[in-house]
């Protein structure tokens, strides 16, 4: 018996799980797939007085395409819904290529896509992905429903914009344009352990390979995942070649300021973000080039 | 709702009930409610595998999972796997590779194997390893339990075509 006493509820719908929340306020946590909440209470890092269970709210599961082509995800879809997705396989190659990175597949059968989100852990890969791809999150309680765009939603060292009494319902990640060229990747101490350090690069050129739209999203290296703004700013507009890697490379890796911590220094973390930017940049750009050729 | 709840669910094909703290671990439950010691805990945290089990088919860590969390659900524990005149394929394959030596590990790496089979019959060493990435072993037996795997993944696809 590890985790701290506490009261249990487990609401058959999103309106009793509303209800609940407005109830119980700060002293309440939801437990969603329990892959995060559950290891801080194993170790009584977390002691919720109240815990509400959502994994009843099947309304929360689903994957959809909207007519504009934005893909919506409820909150409650498990990671390994995700991955096995045929509408997330055939459309959305970043979103295919994320999933796996995410922990191990024991992990992903349990974690949810609004876990990872609402959780907020620096090194998660799906925070990333959302900051990249510019998600917006549909946020519910009793009192209402607000729209908060990932840009606004990740504050800080797991804080979110998420006030008490509210619940990630939905996640709404733009249309997937096939002329992007992309790569994901990370550095970890294991395979599927949170990332040391981990990129997002998604690349979109017109003719002649200027670069029309470019976005970097590194994660594991701050507070939260973070856009490489000076290094976006610098490639838009501009030829995209090997020298640019180089460039950019050095851009991000300026300004990086990572923590040390157990697993990694501060010095190693702002190396090999630098290295791993250059190496995902790389790919991003053949395959935005051969996406350019279709 | 209060700080114990009753539950029901099948383990290993056998129905039981009992009545739970809401704060217990299912893999705590399994250990010391049913006598079900095959489920190892090692960190408690979800990170070494060691209590992996099947949830509906599907290996979870049931250190991660709270015991009222599977009421109305189907557990498989590795006391599930053999038959009570023979090993399951895999712990016969674990046994002729040497692929445990302290065996704290063993029941974790054969649930996630087993499921893993099931969804991936004929898999790559390299799908192997990425299997059981989620399981560690301090014995520092990967290779005779990537072989194991190995070994056993035909055995069990004809067996399961029969």
């Amino acid at each position: 018996m590890k985790p701290a006493p506490f009261e249990y509820f487990s609401p058959s719908n999103l309106n009793e799980a509303l209800g609940l929340l407005e109830q119980y306020g700060e002293e309440a946590r939801i437990l969603a797939g329990g892959q995060s909440l559950m290891p801080l209470m194993n170790l009584r890092l977390a002691r919720p007085k109240v815990v509400i269970d959502i994994n009843r709210l099947s309304e929360l599961q689903y994957i959809k395409n909207d007519n504009n082509g934005s893909l919506t995800i409820g909150a409650l879809t498990r990671q390994r819904m995700l991955e096995r997705s045929d509408l997330v396989q055939r459309g959305y190659p970043l979103l295919t290529a994320t999933i796996p990175l995410v922990a191990h597949s024991q992990i992903r059968n349990r974690g949810t896509i609004g876990g990872s989100i609402a959780h907020a852990d620096p090194a998660a890969e799906i925070p990333a992905l959302c900051v990249a791809l510019e998600a917006e999150f549909i946020v519910r309680s009793a009192r209402g429903q607000r729209v908060i765009p990932s840009k606004d939603f990740f504050l800080g060292y797991m804080a979110t914009a998420l006030e008490p009494g509210e619940l990630l319902t939905e996640i709404r990640m733009p249309a997937w344009d096939q002329a992007y060229g992309w790569a994901v990747g990370e550095v970890s101490r294991r395979e599927g352990d949170f990332a040391l350090v981990g990129a997002i690069v998604l690349l979109r050129l017109e003719k002649k390979d200027v670069c029309k739209e470019a976005r970097i999203a590194l994660f594991g290296v701050g507070a939260k995942a973070l856009r490489m703004r000076r290094a976006e700013d610098m490639l838009c507009g501009g030829n995209l070649d090997e020298r640019t890697a180089t460039e950019v490379a050095r851009l991000v890796s300026e300004e990086l300021e990572p923590d040390s911590d157990l697993h990694a220094s501060a010095e190693y973390r702002k190396e090999v973000g630098g290295v791993i930017t250059r190496r995902f940049f790389v790919e991003a750009l053949e395959r935005a080039k051969k996406a350019k050729k279709r | 709702m209060s700080k114990k709840a009753a539950i029901t669910l099948t383990v290993n094909g056998k129905s039981y009930e009992r009545s739970v703290e809401v704060r217990m671990t299912l893999a705590d439950f399994l250990r010391d409610e049913l006598a079900l010691t095959g489920t190892h805990v090692g960190c408690e945290h979800g990170v070494c595998g060691a209590c992996t089990i099947l949830l509906d088919g599907e290996a979870v860590r049931s250190c991660l999972l709270l015991a009222v969390q599977a009421d109305g659900r189907k557990l498989m524990t590795v006391e599930g796997l053999a038959r009570p005149e023979e090993l399951h394929p895999l712990q016969m394959a674990f046994q002729e590779r040497h692929a445990l030596q302290c065996g704290f590990c063993t029941p974790g790496f054969l649930l996630t194997a087993h499921a893993f089979l099931k969804e991936n019959p004929v898999p790559t060493e390299a799908e192997v390893r990425k299997a059981i990435s989620g399981n560690i072993c301090r014995c520092t037996g990967y290779l005779p339990i990537i072989q194991a795997i190995l070994d056993a993944a035909p055995i069990i696809k004809s067996v399961s075509r029969e």
